[in-house]
């Protein structure tokens, strides 16, 4: 699998961003979501990405995951230009090295927590004895023990969202990424969630790359790249995310 | 891997009730109601060949008058005698028999019970004519012919209705004024090609008829059977011509009599049931396509959250194959199960209609197979193709799917 080889590439960086543009429509027709942005993100970072609605934010988080590719400039994910990668083998990127958390948690209905979080290893092949150890241990850590068989209509917005972490960190992906991950909760859910988060990110050294609009959630972050108009306008370190 | 597709099949069905019986019921109808029709007429047009075989092979019916059914002019014509029978069975050489008869609806009692029944006056040429054979007792004698005995042959609706479980042979039969004793039980024909009960009848010698009953010498009409390989249509020319003969019909004037050959019956009814079938069968297309349509419907309607659906299992990692693989197993587990379910409840609903309606199970493999074909197929294509459009949609587009 190609996906495969290139961990071994000489290009140690994680994902890496380079004059990254992404338009659509085409003539006079067309708009700019993201303008030209360097980005460079570390192993074992927690980035969080802010900017007004229409910045191109979300669209650049989707870069990130694969879900998108690049009009012009080139994204590399451990070195591999995934802008080269065809639908099949960004799929399977997602699969093995990427984690997804939405702002509408995105779980399948009358499906149990565990059968969620099971989802994932499922397409990875894990056996299912192996599958449900390694679910009921990811809603262990989120602190969802016990609601193993309640379906997300049984669910609050955060322990969905829970879920949905639980999902995303249950293949122990290279990256998770969170697109408004408290867009949708009370601020104490919200800052469960983010302190959820910054634990996974010091434990685990899980990178996170998460999107929000709140500067109260970005400063768990350790590090806040602001967007404007499609380009990188600030790209600051906090006080090292324990805030 | 087919078995874990199939689990996991299984699995998304149960998770939701509602859509998946749903689905299956447009299919369960959709086979049910074509087989169900079809098996309906097949069991209508055996019943009817039955009935036609019953009716003896190679009759002609010979009438006064002009014409056939209900419209024929009776007044005019002069009826037939005895003597009329005697002479065509001589003169014809390709006849089996020719049985003079008469008949008219008349109260039976016995003891306590009274039926209304066919009384026929005939010969024993009529059992043969009729393909008529005995369960008890004997037909007439040669002498009980000739003179006019007071003697009977029962059918066997007539004995269940005046005897219930009793063998009547050798009891008394009270007809009108006519005390007649029984000396034979008719095996049971059933129902005729005209749905009447060929079996409700009690036959007196044709003389005891006309003496007793009729009050005149008159024959209603001629029971004629044609000898195996003699062509109906030569005997008929040449009854024809007797009765020209014996009832003295100048060439330049038509028949006051008729022949009819029961063979027309039979294609008559042959006919009939045909186009029975046919529209049947058009029934049956209507609701197997009704079926479908159903079946589409809600294939498509459920394709807007499975849309969303698609797109987290394409978010989290899916290949396109592997979402489209597991729609299909859904699609055909469900078409599948929809299908026998059809077929049981098809089957049931036969046998009750052909028990009730009285005629027999000819169940047809050709339709069970293509009804549950069709409705397979419209489940598959319409479960699969909306799932191969959401496959290949944008995972980011999926997603923001409401």
């Amino acid at each position: 699998m190609p996906v495969l080889d290139a961990r071994e590439s000489e290009d140690h960086r994680l994902i890496s961003l380079r004059g990254v543009t992404r338009t659509y429509g085409s003539g006079s027709a067309r708009t700019w979501a993201l303008r030209g942005i360097d980005l460079d993100i570390e192993q074992g970072e927690f980035v969080a990405v802010m900017g007004p609605s229409g910045s191109g934010k979300s669209t650049c988080m989707n870069m990130i995951g694969c879900l998108d590719t690049p009009s012009s400039g080139t994204y590399r994910f451990r070195g591999v230009d995934v802008g080269g990668l065809d639908r099949n083998q960004r799929a399977l990127l997602r699969r093995h090295y990427l984690g997804f958390v939405f702002q509408g948690y995105n779980l399948l209905n009358r499906t149990t927590a565990l059968e969620n979080v099971e989802l994932p290893l499922m397409y990875q092949g894990v056996p299912a004895a192996e599958r449900r150890t390694r679910a009921r241990n990811a809603l262990q850590h989120v602190g969802l023990a016990g609601w193993e068989h309640h379906t997300p209509g049984e669910l609050s917005g955060g322990q969905m969202q829970r879920v949905a972490i639980a999902r995303a960190i249950v293949t122990s992906p290279d990256v998770l990424l969170a697109d408004e991950p408290t867009g949708n909760l009370d601020t104490a859910r919200s800052l469960e969630i983010m302190v959820l988060l910054s634990a996974l990110n010091r434990q685990q050294d899980i990178t996170i790359v998460m999107v929000t609009h709140e500067p109260e959630m970005a400063s768990y972050a350790k590090r806040i790249v602001h967007f404007v108009d499609g380009r990188v306008t600030r790209d600051v370190p906090t006080g090292g995310g324990d805030a | 891997m087919l078995w874990n597709a199939l689990l996991l099949a299984m699995r998304e069905i149960r998770r939701n009730v509602l859509r998946s019986s749903l689905t299956a019921l447009g299919i369960v109808i959709g086979v049910a109601a074509v087989i169900t029709m079809v098996t309906i007429g097949a069991g209508a047009t055996a019943a009817i060949s039955a009935q036609i075989a019953s009716l003896g092979s190679n009759i002609l019916m010979v009438r006064p008058g002009q014409g056939f059914g209900p419209s024929r002019s009776l007044g005019s014509s002069r009826p037939f005698e005895i003597r009329d029978a005697d002479i065509m069975a001589q003169q014809v050489r390709s006849l089996r028999a020719v049985a003079p008869t008469s008949s008219t609806r008349s109260t039976a009692i016995f003891g306590n019970r009274n039926w209304q029944t066919m009384v026929t006056g005939t010969t024993n040429d009529y059992f043969v004519a009729g393909n008529w054979s005995l369960m008890d007792g004997r037909y007439f004698t040669a002498s009980e012919l000739r003179a006019g005995r007071s003697v009977c042959i029962l059918g066997e609706t007539a004995r269940r209705e005046l005897f219930g479980l009793q063998n009547p042979v050798g009891s008394k039969l009270r007809l009108n004024k006519l005390s007649c004793q029984i000396v034979g039980l008719l095996q049971a024909k059933g129902q005729s090609a005209m749905g009447t009960d060929q079996d409700d009848l009690v036959v007196l010698p044709m003389r005891t008829f006309q003496r007793r009953i009729s009050g005149n010498t008159d024959v209603g009409s001629l029971l004629v059977s044609v000898r195996d390989g003699a062509a109906t249509e030569d005997a008929q020319r040449e009854i024809e011509q007797v009765l020209r003969q014996r009832r003295h019909i100048h060439a330049n004037e038509e028949d006051d009599f008729n022949v009819f050959d029961t063979k027309q019956i039979a294609q008559t009814l042959t006919g009939a049931t045909r186009v029975l079938t046919m529209l049947l069968s058009a029934v049956a297309g209507v609701s197997l396509l009704v079926g479908g349509i159903g079946i589409m419907n809600i294939m498509l309607v459920s394709v807007t959250e499975r849309t969303r659906e698609i797109g987290i299992r394409l978010a989290i990692g899916a290949l396109e194959r592997e979402v489209l693989g597991q729609f299909l197993v859904e699609a055909v587990v469900l078409s599948s199960f929809g299908g026998l379910l059809g077929i049981a409840l098809a089957l049931g609903v036969s046998a009750a209609l052909t028990s009730l309606m009285n005629i027999p199970l000819v169940l047809q493999l050709w339709v069970i197979l293509l009804a549950f074909g069709f409705s397979a197929a419209v489940g598959v294509i319409f479960g699969y193709v909306p799932a191969r459009r959401a496959a290949r949609l944008d995972p980011i587009d999926a997603l923001r799917h409401e």
